[in-house]
């Protein structure tokens, strides 16, 4: 050796030197061939359960899901009956959201395999028993920014993620299309799947379909993955994703929608370069058609549109009048394949896309966003968690995220959904707070939130009917009259945080009532 | 108004009541509410139906419905059909006010 460790100036004071390199160590090469390498030394783990006792699953320990598979899930259901059969008790389950084929958490929950859940949303029986007691600690219910903020900081520390991907290679460079076959599912984006692989201590990605090294474009790279498992099938294709999102017939919805691109067109944020989210409900939806006619009409082009994806927006990219697209979560297949195939349609994560501890979120350079609503109330607070009786069926999604993000947010809603009224004197749990919102509009007319009066002039210089959402409550009291306060028990079954993990409101265990009480 | 047999009106649809009428061995109405809106509207909703059938002077049946969210006056249309029907009656009295 040309040098003497000791004699290197300041040598003890510089981090990361490991001392001086041994020129007798061992070094290993594999010298096989890239083709046979990846058949013999690679990532792959030949079961669930091989792989749930590699990365040292204990009880007590934090497992998250991802939900991008939404109602064609099969991998959380495929996990969960391993773990529930290898004996593991009181774990926490933090997916990105539930849905109606999670049922089977309900035997897992009464079994003590699962005594802890955080979600974005809940449907379906699951949903059903939650609001009936099911749970002894109640659920955490955040937005997908929220966590994204939570995951991010370390509050909500993942042990393990097992994250279904429709392709990995045998190193897990995962991702929700692939560039090599046709086979297995696709869900495009893998948004809300890429912060839990960055953050978990061990990361299994659960795929049908391995391709060759590189999956190169990948949603996760296999330098956060631990190790891989093949199974039969991540889920249903057609409950992943349909061929396309149609555009509602609804002639309400149609109605929402037009007015709500008439409202955008008069808000004074319909201009060159202007920036856009859609949510996924039928009439937001569909305010997409009419606000194209606008967009050509006055030579007026977008600048990014963001979220969940659907093809209209692809639509909208490949007949140039949406710049960019930035993709957290694909809604349908049309836009699944703009992900693979388009340039300019990015796939993000979570926290880029909403989270408000990061250095910078999507959200916050949003000039409008069109929002759906199960219930909005007179001070403009949003429920899309609750059902009208009270029961848990729905999810947070980004909902607060692009509200408070947004410049003007726009929620759209028929005034009466058959016999129950959408605004209402008090929403039965609010998600969204009714300051980060900034007008309504339904069938039956225009609200503009009192703190946003600039809103409201410029809407009625353009002969919109605004009227005061007192006048839209009453209106629709006249049509189907006062309905009767919900009953609820004293008992807390799930806990509303807002984006900033603030509680802003909880949610009770429904009574059962009939007509005898 | 005398029921004599079952008589059914409405459809199970979104916004609609199914209502059926069937005679009875006692005085008053039996009735059997399953409905979406419950919590919020099923004392209503047994209001108008025990009314509309005051109105069409039913004193005795056996009455099943289960609504889906109908308005006041769709459940008081559906009643009155199902009664009418069950009466084996067809002298209807259009606007005949019993939906008050």
């Amino acid at each position: 050796m040309s040098f003497d460790m000791n004699k290197i100036p300041h040598i003890g004071e510089v981090s990361a030197v490991h001392g001086a390199y041994d020129i007798n160590a061992p070094v290993k090469k594999d010298t096989m061939t890239l083709k046979e390498r990846q058949l013999m030394h690679n990532k792959m783990i030949g079961s669930i359960e091989e792989a749930i006792r590699f990365v040292g699953l204990k009880d007590g320990m934090t497992i998250s899901f991802h939900h991008h598979f939404r109602n064609g899930d099969f991998v959380v259901n495929q996990v969960m009956e391993v773990i529930a059969r290898m004996g593991f008790k009181n774990l926490t389950l933090a997916a990105s959201s539930l849905t109606d084929i999670h049922e089977p958490l309900i035997e897992h929950i009464k079994n003590g395999v699962v005594t802890h859940i955080e979600t974005s949303g809940l449907r379906g029986k699951l949903a059903e028993a939650v609001s009936h007691g099911l749970m002894d600690f109640p659920i955490i219910f955040r937005s997908h920014g929220g966590r994204a903020a939570a995951i991010e900081t370390g509050e909500l520390h993942i042990d393990v993620a097992f994250l279904g991907a429709p392709s990995c290679d045998p190193y897990g460079n995962a991702n929700g299309y692939n560039r090599d076959n046709e086979e297995g599912s696709c869900c495009g984006s893998l948004g809300y799947a890429k912060l839990d692989a960055i953050m978990a201590d061990k990361c299994v990605i659960i795929t049908d379909n391995i391709v060759p090294f590189p999956n190169a474009p990948f949603g996760i790279p296999e330098s956060q993955v631990d190790c891989i498992v093949k199974v039969d099938s991540v889920g249903d294709p057609k409950g992943i994703m349909s061929g396309a999102t149609r555009y509602t017939k609804n002639p309400k919805e149609l109605l929402i929608a037009k007015m709500a691109a008439d409202v955008i067109e008069a808000s004074g944020y319909f201009n060159d370069g202007f920036s856009m989210q859609m949510g996924s409900g039928g009439a937001s939806l569909a305010t997409a058609r009419f606000l194209r006619e606008k967009m050509i009409a006055k030579n007026i082009k977008a600048r990014f549109a963001l979220g969940g994806i659907t093809g209209q927006i692809v639509e909208m990219h490949e007949e140039g009048l949406i710049g960019k697209i930035l993709d957290v979560q694909s809604f349908d297949l049309v836009a699944a394949n703009s992900l693979k195939n388009n340039r300019f349609h990015q796939q993000i994560d979570a926290s880029y896309y909403a989270s408000y501890v990061n250095r910078g979120a999507a959200v916050n350079q949003l000039d409008f966003v069109i929002l759906s609503a199960l219930e909005v109330d007179t001070d403009f607070n949003i429920n899309v968690l609750t059902g009208s009786d009270g029961v848990i069926r729905g999810a947070i999604g980004g909902h607060p995220d692009t509200a408070a993000g947004a410049s003007l947010t726009i929620v759209v809603a028929p005034l009466t959904r058959g016999r129950i009224p959408s605004v209402v004197d008090k929403v039965n749990t609010i998600v969204t707070p009714g300051k980060t919102v900034d007008v309504l509009v339904t069938d039956q007319g225009v609200a503009v939130n009192p703190n946003r009066p600039e809103i409201a002039e410029r809407l009625i210089a353009a002969d919109i009917p605004v009227f005061p959402i007192e006048k839209l409550k009453a209106r629709a009291e006249r049509i189907v009259g006062t309905p009767a306060p919900i009953q609820y028990e004293d008992r807390i079954v799930g806990v509303v945080m807002y984006r900033d993990n603030s509680v802003i409101d909880v949610i009770r265990q429904v009574k059962d009532v009939s007509l005898d009480d | 108004m005398q029921i004599v047999t079952t008589g059914v009106a409405g459809t199970m649809e979104s916004s609609d009541i199914m209502v059926r009428i069937e005679p009875s061995e006692h005085e008053g109405i039996e009735l059997t509410l399953e409905s979406a809106v419950m919590q919020q509207f099923g004392k209503q909703i047994e209001r108008v139906i025990k009314d509309t059938l005051k109105e069409l002077g039913v004193a005795s049946a056996v009455v099943n419905a289960v609504d889906k969210g109908a308005l006041d006056c769709t459940i008081a249309a559906r009643v009155s059909a199902a009664a009418y029907r069950a009466a084996k009656r067809t002298d209807y009295v259009w606007n005949g006010g019993v939906n008050k």
